[in-house]
Formats: structure tokens, sequence, C-alpha cells
């Protein structure tokens, strides 16, 4: 395993007026996470995400558990897990003043190497990440990709195992998202190990290979984003019709409806397959002279999970 | 070894930097410059001064500490940009030794201060100033003292706060009494008994009566010893709090 955790947990204390409260921002975190996989962190604002990332990139120490990452102890060795990962803040690294290329020789430099290898792996870099054009100028003239791409690079000067990105697209246009996620993709194909927080179910489901979701300092669905869907149901068919009380009478009691919800417009069912689903609702409903309006299929979206499994969806938290 | 190396590698940034901004080396020369010119002729009558060397014998030891404290107490700003810019961070994240990252930017402000002083010294001369090289080598050592103190309190400070809006105000209301009990501007020999008293617990204002002895060719006086023990011992004091500091440093 690349990254190995058993009951990661942080509790902070705060002082509200004069009296001091702890909040467990992260409680038992349990993470098996394989070389060269895009791992995905999935949750909303104040989940404990990005508390988790940092423990795990050794910036706060944990309360408690055992952590090993690229094989180095967290708690024993901090110093050996520094020189093995990359990590990438949230609200970016960059010093207005200098230069992408500044940043990058002194990044590299102070992991250890010599100025004349610092240069040359500068340099790569910028390459790689497109960057060469704008590499002497400022970093306070880039654009918020481009910063944002600046960030990445310093991340990953020093090759490491694995790399930690907190939000990596958090902010950027859609354009700029695209290329950061074949950024990313590029990084996995050259060996590296990525963890990502995010809270957009498309990026999780589109660049993830396996995502955790979590809530409240906790973990509470893991696998891959198909996995996932398939969990919670089959598939997904909303029904629209006038009479949606009694439509919901008439399918409730049927055997190959897994779930029912009532809808204003009409009722939502979540069933094995829909394809021999339909042909049954159909019948069902023509047979107590119910009349359809119209009807709609969908397979369930990561929303769906973070709803089954949070009970609200990702967008109201 | 590595402390040595990382220590190079973040001065040598901070320098740069520093070198960039043209502003601040303006202000620096300019200020101190306006201090000669416009505060200096006011003491000669106001110390009974006899002649205007025995005035800037007093006046630049005083400038050169206070220029010492305020310069380097105030540099805790600059690191607020910088964690708020994620420049801390990134640097935390690495292998670089925590007290390289204090040590390179506190040496940056002890240089700054030096050359801020070596220029006032050399423009006091033609007013009258006099002092021997090796008295005021041995000023220049308390003056880095002094800032390198100042500026390792500044980033500790910074780091806890974390805020200019809470800054501000706390490093106003420790350095005023500082500045006023220390002698700076007028020595003490004015204040009644209680005044010095008060002023014999401001390290600063021992500080004050070293380099002034120095600056008056008297080496050998136990003001200049003591104040170097005196400084020395909180500079390692306050360097090993702020290193600690970057360690631990939570956001």
């Amino acid at each position: 395993m690349m990254i190995e955790t058993l009951g990661l947990t942080k509790s902070f204390r705060s002082r509200q007026g004069r009296q001091n409260t702890t909040v467990e921002a992260v409680r038992g975190v349990d993470l098996a996470v394989s070389p060269g996989e895009i791992f995905g962190f999935l949750g909303p604002n104040g989940a404990g995400k990005t508390t988790t990332l940092r423990m795990l990139a050794t910036l706060i120490e944990p309360d408690g558990s055992t952590a090993v990452i690229a094989g180095a102890d967290l708690r024993k060795n901090p110093g050996e897990v520094r020189r093995r990962i990359g990590y990438v803040a949230q609200g970016g690294s960059t010093w207005d003043e200098s230069t992408a290329r500044e940043e990058l020789i002194l990044h590299a430099r102070m992991y250890g190497v010599s100025k004349a290898e610092a240069r040359r792996r500068a340099a790569a870099t910028l390459d790689a990440f497109q960057l060469s054009e704008y590499a002497d100028r400022r970093c306070k003239t880039y654009s918020g990709g481009q910063r944002r791409r600046v960030d990445i690079a310093l991340g990953i000067i020093h090759q490491p195992k694995v790399v930690f990105l907190d939000e990596p697209t958090s902010g950027l246009d859609p354009q700029s998202r695209a290329h950061m996620w074949d950024e990313v993709r590029r990084l996995r194909d050259e060996g590296m190990t990525v963890f990502l927080t995010t809270h957009y179910l498309d990026e999780a489901d589109a660049l993830c290979d396996r995502i955790a979701i979590m809530d409240h300092g906790q973990i509470v669905a893991e696998g891959t984003p198909d996995a996932l869907k398939q969990e919670i149901s089959g598939d997904v068919v909303n029904i629209l019709l006038t009479e949606s009380a009694r439509a919901a009478q008439v399918l409730g009691s049927s055997d190959f409806v897994r779930k029912l919800e009532t809808l204003d417009d009409g009722v939502r069912l979540y069933v094995d397959e829909a394809g021999s689903a339909i042909p049954q609702i159909l019948r069902a409903l023509d047979g107590d002279g119910i009349a359809l309006g119209g009807i709609e299929l969908h397979r369930p979206s990561l929303d769906d999970v973070f709803l089954t499994k949070t009970g609200r969806t990702l967008r109201e938290s | 070894m590595k402390l040595l190396r990382d220590t190079w590698l973040v001065f040598g940034r901070q320098i740069q930097l520093f070198l960039r901004n043209p502003v601040w080396l303006i202000v620096g020369v300019i200020q101190p410059v306006l201090y000669l010119l416009l505060f200096a002729p006011l003491l000669k009558p106001a110390l009974g001064a006899k002649t205007n060397a025995e005035a800037y014998q007093t006046f630049v030891p005083g400038l050169l500490v206070m220029l010492a404290i305020f310069g380097a107490l105030f540099v805790g700003f600059g690191l607020i940009a910088e964690l708020r810019a994620g420049v801390i961070e990134r640097s935390r994240v690495t292998p670089v030794s925590r007290l390289a990252l204090l040590l390179g930017r506190s040496l940056r402000d002890v240089v700054s201060l030096l050359a801020q002083a070596v220029l006032i010294t050399v423009l006091a001369i033609p007013f009258g100033l006099s002092v021997e090289l090796g008295d005021v080598l041995l000023a220049y050592l308390l003056l880095g003292l002094i800032a390198m103190l100042c500026s390792a309190v500044s980033y500790a400070v910074a780091l806890k706060v974390r805020s200019e809006d809470a800054l501000a105000p706390l490093l106003q209301t420790v350095s005023q009494p500082i500045l006023l009990t220390a002698g700076i501007l007028l020595p003490l020999i004015f204040a009644p008994a209680w005044l010095k008293n008060v002023a014999k617990w401001n390290p600063f204002s021992w500080a004050v009566d070293g380099v002034r002895a120095l600056f008056n060719g008297h080496p050998d006086v136990p003001e200049v010893w003591k104040s170097l023990v005196i400084l020395g011992v909180l500079t390692v004091l306050s360097v090993l709090w702020a290193a600690r500091s970057f360690a631990k440093s939570v956001r």
C-alpha cells in the first residue's frame, strides 16, 4: 500500500466565550491507497478532508493512529515522509514578486539537490506543465489556471511517490479544470500516486479511480465511482403524473421497487433494472386507470450515493 | 551543515526579494538621514552639549538602537503576507530545517539593519562624530543581536496571531514602553529615580548604555559586557521560541 492509515483522528480545542469546546475534525479514518491510484476524497466543506490531508502531509500531528506513507511511518519518521511526498495546498503557494522558475529552483533546493540539478529540474518541469513561456514573469501576472499549474509543479518537483492535492480545481474556469484533469492523469501515468480532495461530483466521477465519501470527520462510503453508484440501487425511474399519491400506493407494494419517493409532479422509483421494471410499471398503472404524463430514466449519480449515505445532497450541505 | 545550507538558501531568497523592492531601500536610507538632518540639530541645545560632536556622540547610538528595535520588531507583517500566500506552508512540507526558516529571515533583517547603521555612522562623521573602528564593530555586534532578538520575537508573535489586525496593536503596546524606558532619544540622566529603576529591567536600556559607551570610546566599562551577555541570552531564547513556532505552526 502507498498510504495506509488506521484510526486517524484529530480534534481541535476552540474557545467560545468562556467555554472550551472540542471539535472532532477527523474521527477514525482508515485508508488503504494502492500505488498508481488516483484516490479522491469527496465531501462538503468542513467534512475533515483538508485536516486529513494536512495530517498525512506532516503539517499537523494526528491525535492517534498508525499511518504509513510511501513506506515511512508518519509519527516516528515525518522527515522521511516529507522526502517522499508532495503536497499542494488549497490556497496556492507562490509569491507575487517571484517568478515560477525562481520558485521551482528554490523549492527543489529545499529537498537538498544542488543548484545545477535544481535548475535542470525546474526547466524540465516548466516544460512538462507548459509554463516555459511565462517562467520568468512574476507570479502576480499569471492567470488562475497558470498559477495553479505552478502550484502543482512545485508539489512534484522532487519526484515524490505520492502527491496530495487539496481541491486542485477549485475556482478554475471549465477549460482550466479540464486541463488540470489532464495534468493529474499525466502524473498518475508517470507512476505517481495521487490523493486529492474535491467537492465536485463530476470531478470525483471522471478523474478518480477510487473515492471515499467523507462526512462529519468519517468515511461513510468507499469504492470505485461505478461500484458506489451500483451499490445504492440499479436505476432510477421518474414517473410524471398528477395522481402521485395513488400511484405511490399502487407501486409501493410491488416487489420490483426497492425504494419509492413521492415528488411534487410524480414518483421516483429505485429499481434493480429499468428495462424489465418499466413494462411492469406501465401495466400496474394502466390496471388502476392512472394516467401517465411521462417517464424518465437515469443512472444514479454520485449525488444519489451521497444522499443515501448522508441523508442530504452534496449541494445543500 | 544542513542547517547552514538551508539558512543560506532561505537568506538568499529573502535578500533577493528585498533588493527587488526599491521602495524599502529608499525608505531605509531616507528615514535615518532625516533623523540626522532634522532632529539632531535640536540636540546640542537640548542636551546642553558643548559641541556638535558631543551631541552626536550621545544621539547616534540611541538612533541606531531605535532603528534596530523598530526595524526588526515589525518584520512579522511580512511573514503574515507569506503565510497568506502559502509560502510558509509550502516550505514546511519540505525537509528544510525549521530553524533555518527563521534564521534565514532574521539574518536578512540583521543585514539590512547593519547596512543602515553603517550609512548613518558614516553620514554622522562630517557632523563631528568620531569613534574607534574596534569599538564601532563591537557596537554593531550589539545592534545585530538587538535586531535578531526583535525579529525573532516578531516572527514568533506573527505565527501565533496570524493577522495584521492583531499584530499591529500588540507590537505598538509592547514597543512604546520599551522605547520610553530605554533612554533612546534622551539619556536617562534626566530621569527621576523611579524611572531609572524601571529602566534597569528593560534589556534595551542596557543595550543603549552599552552602545553609547562604545561610541564614546569606553569599551571596558561594565555596561558593554553586561549588555552583550543580556542580549546574547535573550536572542538565543527568542530564536529557539520562534523556530519552535515555525515547526509547530498550525494554520
